[in-house]
């Protein structure tokens, strides 16, 4: 009970801090925008004069890796958020509280998948430009992949801050694990014409699963399918897509409840 | 009376370092404990130990009960901190701040209503209540983490180096809070401090240095250890006097290149004999009640706050030699 308390003020004010930083919600526009509307733009218009015009709309695809890269990144940031915390003292408050540390470590990765998926729902402003038509229910199967998959990376952000104490070694291993986990992930390219090894880095990279899901949730099956991620032969359904997402999240909830709870 | 925290052969290190090396005590509870050294001495880490966020290298500790490492939840309900560190979160208000302290500690809304406006008026915050706490002065954050910490009556209370920045007025207004709320709540405060003034409110004090205990007691006892109250005068003849001295009554008189100065008892019951025959061109005399930086200074030979210069120094030369000389109570 006391620690559903816990997890709930932790939540709580990871929330609260993230309205009342509202400039962020401007900056959040800015990187989907330039990689949609100008990268986007300028990579179609240069594959139609390669091609010589397929069916294949680039925005389109690129669309929900857009999506994913926002949950992505913003995710990170529950790890930085920890490092934050320790480095301005209030981690002390919440240590010595009586809420245990897993209720700790819980309510920060589900307070930053919270946010991480309203950064992501706040993309679907871009419908317009993106060529796409989700259904309702392709919405809603969009949001809960979002925070499926934003927990897990939550949680990751959480384990790394947990071993990275500084602000400064913690600026310089993220982004040294966050491009690469979006550069070998589908996000930006169809994947299936890859060289085999990066292929196959592709297909162990977590990330590319919740991409998938993300793609099939906003194009649907149909348009989706020639993208797909292809496992032992088979095209990944969503639900094995998140079914995999899942399993990567629990095993990053328990090494990050295990390396939040380690005392010095 | 039970003793609430008891302490065994606590050790904490750090690599080769030895931040407290083998301590052991008990706070009664309901007391003013004080813990003073200087920086470095091992006060936090002992206090870190206590309250659950370091483990010791060995040893034990029980705070109301509960031991500090195999129960830790039942530990963090008994107690409450400032710490030496800045701890607030600086992008939510004072108001969010004390909201997110009270319902972590399980305070019911409406005494959390109240008993918050009460204390953000003592620490005169309430009117700023809705700033964010980045736009506090130094000063405005140590008083809103003392209001957070006595927020939800705590069985124990950890104080270390509370006052730190804070000028003498908002310093006495906030003890005076303390104390009375320690008395209607049947608090234990854990005080530590470099400040030798403030450790005079405690009941009983830890002088520490070292990561060691090297005296525990009342203030008054430990001042006692000083040998009496400390005479310093000023002369045309400086050697002559502590000669004079010496001959007259067989005082061991130092003199630091400014002034001329000894310990004795009763300090102004002798001045006047003193004063009555004294040779060697008396200018100006003064007695003071020893201090517990005095005390400090006898044990260990060393200042509590690192001054340079000044008479302080020639002090320190004249204390270690007072304690070569006799130093049989002192562990
Ligand atoms: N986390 C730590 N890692 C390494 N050394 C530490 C750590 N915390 C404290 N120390 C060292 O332990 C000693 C005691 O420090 P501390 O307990 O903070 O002293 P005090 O509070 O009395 O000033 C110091 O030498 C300090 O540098
Ligand atoms: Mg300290």
């Amino acid at each position: 009970m006391n620690n559903l308390r816990g997890i709930y003020i932790i939540w709580y004010r990871d929330l609260l801090r993230f309205w009342r930083d509202k400039a962020r919600l401007v900056t959040t526009f800015v990187m989907p925008f330039l990689f949609l509307v100008v990268f986007g733009t300028g990579i179609a218009s240069s594959m139609m004069r390669g091609s010589g015009g397929s069916d294949f709309d680039y925005i389109q695809f690129i669309y929900p890796g857009i999506i994913g890269m926002v949950v992505l990144f913003t995710s990170m940031m529950t790890g930085v958020s920890l490092v934050w915390d320790r480095e301005f003292g209030f981690l002390k408050e919440v240590l010595v509280a009586p809420i245990s540390r897993t209720a700790v470590a819980i309510g920060k990765a589900l307070g930053g998948a919270t946010i991480a998926t309203i950064q992501g729902l706040i993309m679907l402003v871009f419908i317009p430009f993106a060529h796409v038509s989700p259904s309702i229910g392709g919405i809603i199967t969009l949001i809960a992949v979002m925070f499926v998959f934003a927990l897990s990376l939550t949680s990751m952000g959480i384990l790394i801050a947990s071993r990275i104490k500084t602000i400064e070694a913690f600026g310089m291993v993220a982004p040294l694990m966050l491009f690469p986990l979006f550069f070998l992930s589908p996000a930006m390219f169809p994947t299936q014409y890859l060289p085999a090894w990066l292929g196959i880095v592709v297909k162990f990279n977590p990330v590319s699963y919740g991409i998938d899901a993300m793609r099939q949730a906003v194009l649907g099956s149909q348009q989706s399918a020639m993208f797909g991620i292809h496992l032992f032969g088979f095209r990944m359904p969503i639900i094995l897509d998140v079914v995999v997402v899942v399993m990567f999240g629990i095993i990053m909830g328990t090494l990050a409840i295990r390396a939040f709870r380690i005392q010095e | 009376m039970t003793k609430i925290i008891e302490v065994e052969h606590l050790v904490k290190k750090f690599g080769d370092l030895v931040a407290v090396d083998d301590i052991s005590f008990a706070v009664e509870e309901g007391e003013i404990f004080g813990f003073l050294g200087p920086n470095g001495a091992g006060k936090t880490t002992t206090i870190n130990i206590l309250c659950t966020l370091m483990k010791p290298t060995s040893g034990r500790a029980t705070l109301n009960g509960f031991d500090v490492i195999r129960q830790q939840n039942q530990v963090r309900h008994s107690l409450g901190l400032v710490f030496q560190d800045p701890s607030l979160d600086i992008r939510l208000t004072a108001l969010q701040n004390l909201k997110f302290h009270a319902f972590v500690y399980n305070i019911p809304g409406a005494v959390a209503k109240r008993r918050i406006e009460e204390i953000l008026r003592m620490v005169e915050l309430w009117d700023r209540r809705k700033d964010e706490v980045r736009n506090y002065s130094g000063g405005m954050r140590r008083r809103l983490e003392i209001a957070r910490g006595l927020l939800h009556y705590p069985k124990v209370l950890f104080l270390d180096e509370p006052t730190l920045g804070l000028d003498p007025q908002t310093r006495n207004h906030i003890w005076e809070y303390m104390l009375e709320l320690r008395k209607r709540e049947n608090i234990t405060v854990f005080l530590t401090t470099h400040y030798m003034d403030e450790a005079t409110v405690a009941d009983r004090i830890a002088i520490i240095d070292y990561g060691k205990i090297i005296a525990l007691d009342t203030p008054d006892a430990l001042k006692s250890m000083v040998g009496g109250d400390i005479v310093t005068l000023k002369t045309e003849n400086a050697e002559a006097a502590v000669v004079e001295i010496h001959d007259k009554y067989n005082i061991e008189a130092q003199y630091d290149g400014a002034e001329v100065f000894f310990e004795i008892q009763k300090g102004e019951e002798f001045i006047p004999t003193l004063v009555n025959n004294f040779k060697s061109g008396l200018q100006s005399i003064s007695v003071r009640r020893p201090t517990l930086d005095d005390v400090f200074m006898k044990l260990t030979g060393r200042e509590i706050r690192e001054e340079t210069g000044g008479p302080t120094v020639m002090m320190k030369q004249w204390a270690m030699r007072q304690t070569r000389g006799g130093g049989g109570r002192f562990r």
